[in-house]
């Protein structure tokens, strides 16, 4: 009997290890046949009622195999990849059980893949960074620093930017301003934000079409919320409960926040005056950096639940879904997030948690049911009947832009659907629990937002998106890029696992 | 700006530093401001750190004694008593020197003084100084012990913090050599103190506590024992150990875990067969010979796992199988490496350094492992440059490669085949012999008993050992003390005799003395009593040798084979000395010795009535050469023995229910009847 390895188109009636791209560990002679008929010295032989595990490790490229849970060590090294299990028998009447991880092993393969793990985690940890003193310091704080200014914590930035002796590239009115449009968006009040970006940036929505039509569909979905300061005025509301950001820290806190972030934002919002401005700098900091316990463990026990003889294959594919998620998300939550009293503001920082699919759709089921605790009736643009005109009349100018947009530009796939979406909450009596009614969702206001901000940002010929951004885009994107090539080390390297 | 006027008298004092003498700290100790010496002990504190030129300054100036009068006196601050202990501990961090030096200046008391104050910093403070000094290999650990109090008030010490358990832990496992210190300690409860903290969250404090169990528990069955049946927070000490086991725990954790579980494991605390043993131990410590471990851990992990399957077959079978642990092992010959040499001197220093230590544990771990299973010594025997290697370390310069070396080739002469091919091919006999020149004792017992494998007949170099003047060497061992030896000895020549040719025989009685024969025969070890018998036995075989030896020394040797039958001894003995007396009556001339002696015969007759049914048939092998028929002088014989009423014993024993003593009974019978 041979246990081994076999690449595809392999000869099938011919014992593992004796043709090219097959490899085996034949249990009479105990000897290990690489691609070849003439055998090595292998290990002991083996027969009826031992247990031959064979483990390929995708890392290094090496295989070993056990008997009855006693690793027999190296067999082969530089495998090819794509190799399928493959056991050859030859004596009539031959029996053998395979065990794919369905039960467990008896060789310790979870010890084996912890120590992997760690070897990896080693590596990253003693990769070698710049040789110059200094360089990876600044360097650092400069990605901190442009994250900072980006999203507009302009206190923060410059408390930052004082204790690290740095400069900061764009001007303080400037990034006030960035904050001051990003803080209506986020609140709902689209038509002021709108105003409010015409007059401090003349030309900007009139050079993107595209982003003002945006825009103005955000606008209609929050006259619909009764949230748009065009409709708000016309409604009962109070300005007051509508005023703010409409959901407590909690509901808005994205899945791998810390709950010290939560904390802070509590402190943030009460404090004033130049102190709390500074504790907010260092907080912020720290939140940038910490992620969440929970998300992590969360991505540990993916790991460790794989239990394959062939784990790193397995992982890869764990690990290759995840980084998808993550990057999608990474486009989707990519936000800011403000506290009306203006001074003190902080990141949901979405954009670092690569939080799977599950997760977030979790994060949705939960703002919802706050949305429902703290308004108990939710009426159709506030319930004024005049806000509803409104709303209509507003409907069609979009309805005609569209139009235009459409003549002018061409057909947008993206653009139709979008009015398509908004325009579907009116055929439901109760849009917010409606299949498009996550478009009321507040949360759904920061893409907007970060499209916006990046658009200013551009027009200073600044970066669309923050370097930090950037930097953590691009390895999740290698780690992607790795698992399709292969390289097997990725599964035990997650973007997540650094970000604390 | 503002920042460049705060450091200016900082700079300031850092060149102050730097041109000031180290006599100045010293005197700022007398200062008679208590302030302005706290001031100065503090100075002095960032003044050595990490400086060995300025702390061996200091020590010559006579700051030592001053420090410690200060840490001393009743009348200083806490604040001032713990600086000192901090600048204490500093200089012990120096060279071997310094720690001499403050041990010269009874260090070591007054620091055990202070651990009895209230204040917590400052315990913490002398014991960091204590440990920096127990850990000097100059220190002798001897000291931790001479007053009783000491230890209990450590153990007291151990609830009070972190650092209280680390430096205490890192004091014990560095201050217990050998098992009187492991009873001490045991019996001050050290593992009731001690086993909570491997469940520490400080990683130093787990580690120096499981060091400690480690070395408490090594070759110590008492604290083996007692470890098994301990749990901390519901979970059983081997269950700690092995999560310790793991592989992403760091290398030095799993190295000391593995220790503790040999040791409990060979204590018989863990069966061998315990899966935390076979699944988890072993492997762990086959990991760490890889190449990948560095040359210390790879040394103690092939010196542990040697330690662990030296006498479970089971164990040694699959540790063979293992990682290919045998080929494994064949890389720790080859450092210093040729590579090394040329390429890096630093390198070149380590690997010299460590090359006798992998030399060693290669050898006792080969050792182990072909103890018991003839497959596996092939296999080891079939490893590149294998018996060169076993050669060249019988005569290597250090005595801890050459005793390994010792150790390696006896096990490996347990084997026939290889006594006959490999054994022969190298030569091996003649480094042994070269070994067993002047050698301690200790390397005596193992290559003596080597020679004895070395000595069987069917090995072939049974006939240079002889003509090495090995019959010489045996002969004194068997007059050692040490009864180890004495076995070997005379075991190596029993072995020598079997079958030899008359020359040997008589070399062997010659070189031997009838008087030290004698004395052999006294031995108050059984052994040795049984190895002399069968060298007798070997000794008297074939007609022509008996007639020989006994016409030469028949006197003495009827004498002492009296002398054991009407002794206490047990059976094998008396079975041995009768088949001596049978071998004596097959004699031609010999014979006359037995009949003559009525003594004898009595005890013969006395014999074949035994409850024992050996020593009846050893006393008939006896009676049958006696009236053996075809030989002279039978008839006499015969009638002599039925005079004294041994026909009758016969015809009682024709009838016994034992078939051999049966068939025998009746064949002599028949002797008398031809």
């Amino acid at each position: 009997m041979g246990i081994g390895l076999s690449a595809q188109g392999v000869n099938m009636n011919r014992l593992p290890g004796w043709d090219k791209h097959s490899y085996g560990y034949h249990g009479d002679d105990g000897h290990s046949f690489c691609s070849s008929g003439t055998g090595q010295p292998y290990g002991p032989t083996f027969t009826t009622g031992d247990v031959i595990g064979c483990c390929v490790n995708l890392i290094n490229n090496t295989c070993f195999y056990t008997k009855n849970g006693h690793s027999l060590g190296i067999a082969f090294t530089d495998l090819p990849p794509n190799l399928y299990p493959t056991v050859g028998l030859q004596t009539p009447g031959e029996v053998v059980d395979a065990n794919f991880g369905q039960h467990p092993f008896v060789f310790d393969i979870e010890d084996y893949m912890r120590e992997w793990r760690t070897k990896i985690q080693a590596q990253i940890d003693r990769f070698p960074i710049g040789d110059r003193e200094g360089e990876w310091q600044t360097m650092i704080q400069k990605m901190v620093s442009s994250y900072l200014v980006h999203h507009g914590y302009c206190a923060t930035a410059e408390a930052f930017a004082r204790s690290t002796d740095q400069t900061v590239l764009e001007e303080l009115a400037s990034i006030k301003n960035r904050q001051r449009i990003q803080k209506l968006v986020l609140a709902g009040r689209m038509g002021e934000a709108i105003e409010t970006t015409q007059q401090l940036y003349p030309s900007l929505l009139e050079r993107n079409p595209n982003l003002l039509f945006a825009l103005k569909v955000r606008q209609f979905i929050e006259m619909v919320n009764g949230t748009d300061s065009e409709v708000r005025c016309l409604g009962g509301h109070s300005p007051k409960s509508q005023d703010s950001y409409p959901v407590s820290p909690r509901s808005f806190s994205s899945p791998s926040m810390s709950p010290s972030h939560g904390m802070n934002i509590h402190n943030l919002a009460t404090g004033k005056g130049s102190s709390t401005h500074f504790s907010g700098f260092e907080s912020s900091c720290s939140n940038g950096v910490i992620s969440n316990k929970a998300h992590q463990s969360y991505c540990h026990s993916k790991h460790t639940t794989t239990s394959l003889n062939v784990p790193e294959l397995n992982n890869i594919n764990v690990s290759r879904s995840q980084q998808v998620n993550s990057y999608s998300s990474n486009d989707v939550d990519m936000e800011t997030d403000h506290y009306s009293n203006g001074v003190a503001e902080t990141s949901s920082n979405g954009f670092l948690n690569g939080s799977s699919k599950h997760d977030h759709e979790m994060e949705e089921c939960d703002t919802e049911m706050e949305v429902d605790s703290s308004q108990l009736r939710r009426q159709l643009c506030g319930g004024s009947q005049a806000a509803i005109e409104r709303m209509i009349h507003f409907g069609r100018e979009l309805q005609a832009m569209s139009e235009q947009l459409r003549r002018e530009c061409g057909k947008n796939t993206a653009n139709k659907k979008m009015l398509k979406d908004a325009f579907s909450l009116l055929a439901y009596s109760d849009p917010w629990s409606s299949p498009v009614g996550n478009q009321l969702d507040p949360i759904q206001r920061e893409p907007v937002c970060s499209v916006l901000n990046s658009a200013i940002l551009e027009t200073h010929n600044l970066p669309k998106q923050p370097p930090l951004a950037l930097a953590m885009g691009q390895a999740s994107q290698c780690l992607g890029l790795m698992a399709r090539s292969g390289i097997g080390s990725c599964a035990f390297a997650t973007v997540e696992d650094y970000l604390h | 700006m503002a920042s460049c006027v705060l450091e200016a008298p900082l700079r300031m004092s850092v060149l102050s530093e730097v041109t000031a003498s180290s006599r100045h700290y010293v005197d700022r100790l007398f200062d008679l401001d208590p302030q302005k010496v706290l001031q100065g002990v503090i100075d002095m504190k960032n003044a050595v750190i990490g400086n060995n030129k300025q702390k061996a300054n200091l020590i010559v100036l006579g700051a030592v004694p001053r420090l410690l009068y200060l840490l001393q006196q009743e009348t200083s601050s806490t604040e001032l008593r713990t600086e000192c202990a901090v600048v204490l501990g500093s200089l012990a961090m120096g060279t071997e020197n310094n720690v001499k030096s403050l041990l010269d200046c009874h260090i070591i008391p007054a620091l055990l003084q202070g651990l009895l104050s209230p204040d917590l910093k400052f315990i913490e403070a002398c014991l960091r100084c204590l440990r920096t000094i127990f850990i000097s290999p100059v220190t002798p650990e001897d000291l931790l012990y001479t007053d009783a109090t000491v230890i209990s008030h450590l153990m007291a010490l151990l609830s009070r913090s972190r650092y209280t358990q680390e430096y205490i832990c890192q004091i014990f496992s560095h201050c217990c050599k050998g098992p009187d210190h492991q009873t001490i300690l045991f019996n001050h409860g050290a593992v009731q103190n001690i086993a909570h903290l491997l469940v520490s969250t400080s990683y130093k404090v787990r580690m120096q506590a499981l060091k400690c169990f480690s070395v408490l528990a090594f070759e110590n069955p008492q604290v083996s024992m007692t470890l098994v049946n301990v749990s901390v927070d519901g979970e059983l000490l081997p269950q700690i150990f092995v999560k310790m086991l793991q592989r992403d725990k760091p290398i030095e954790m799993q190295l000391t875990s593995a220790k503790c579980l040999t040791s409990m494991c060979r204590a018989g605390a863990i069966r061998t067969d315990d899966s935390c043993i076979v699944l988890k131990t072993l492997p762990c410590l086959v990991r760490m010979c890889s190449k990948e471990r560095l040359l210390e851990e790879r040394v103690e992990g092939a010196e542990t796992l040697a330690y662990l399957i030296e006498t479970d077959v089971e164990l040694q079978r699959i540790a063979s199988i293992t990682d290919h642990l045998i080929v494994m092992l064949a890389d720790y010959f080859k450092y210093p490496s040729s590579v090394s040499a040329i390429t890096d001197i630093k390198r070149l220093d380590h690997d010299l350094k460590h090359a006798h230590e992998l030399r060693q544990a290669a050898f006792k771990l080969y050792a182990s492992l072909g103890a018991n299973d003839e497959d596996i010594r092939k296999k080891i025997i079939e490893t590149e440059n294998m018996m060169d290697r076993i050669v060249n370390g019988l005569s290597e310069s250090s005595i801890k490669v050459r005793l390994a070396a010792v150790r390696c080739l006896h096990s490996l002469s347990r084997s026939v085949q290889q006594l006959r091919t490999s054994f022969q091919d190298h030569a091996v006999w003649k480094p042994l012999m070269k070994v067993l020149q002047n050698a301690p004792n200790e390397m005596l017992v193992v290559a003596s008993s080597t020679l004895c494998n070395l000595l069987l007949e069917f090995s072939p170099s049974k006939e240079p050992i002889l003509e090495s003047g090995a019959i010489e060497l045996l002969c004194s061992l068997t007059q050692s003390e040490n009864l180890a030896l004495r076995v070997n000895g005379i075991w190596a020549l029993m072995n020598m005799a079997f079958q030899a040719e008359q020359k040997i025989k008589s070399d062997i009685l010659r070189g031997l003395s009838t008087e030290q024969l004698f004395q052999l025969l006294s031995d108050s070890d059984v052994n040795v009593l049984m190895k002399t018998l069968g060298l007798l036995r070997n000794l008297l075989s074939t007609r022509p040798h008996i007639d020989h030896i006994m016409s030469t020394h028949g006197k003495q040797i009827m004498q002492a084979v009296t002398l054991i039958l009407e002794g206490e001894h047990n059976i094998e003995v008396k079975e041995q000395t009768l088949c001596i007396l049978a071998n004596i009556a097959d004699g031609t001339t010999a014979k006359e010795l037995i009949m003559t002696n009525d003594d004898i015969l009595q005890k013969i007759k006395y014999y074949m009535s035994h409850s024992n049914a050996k020593l009846q048939l050893a006393a008939m092998f006896c009676i049958s050469n006696l009236i053996w028929n075809e030989e002279e002088g039978s008839q006499e014989r015969q009638d002599k023995l039925r005079d004294i009423g041994i026909v009758d014993i016969l015809h009682k024993l024709s009838q016994s229910s034992d078939p051999n003593l049966c068939d025998k009974a009746k064949t002599a019978l028949q002797q008398y009847l031809a």
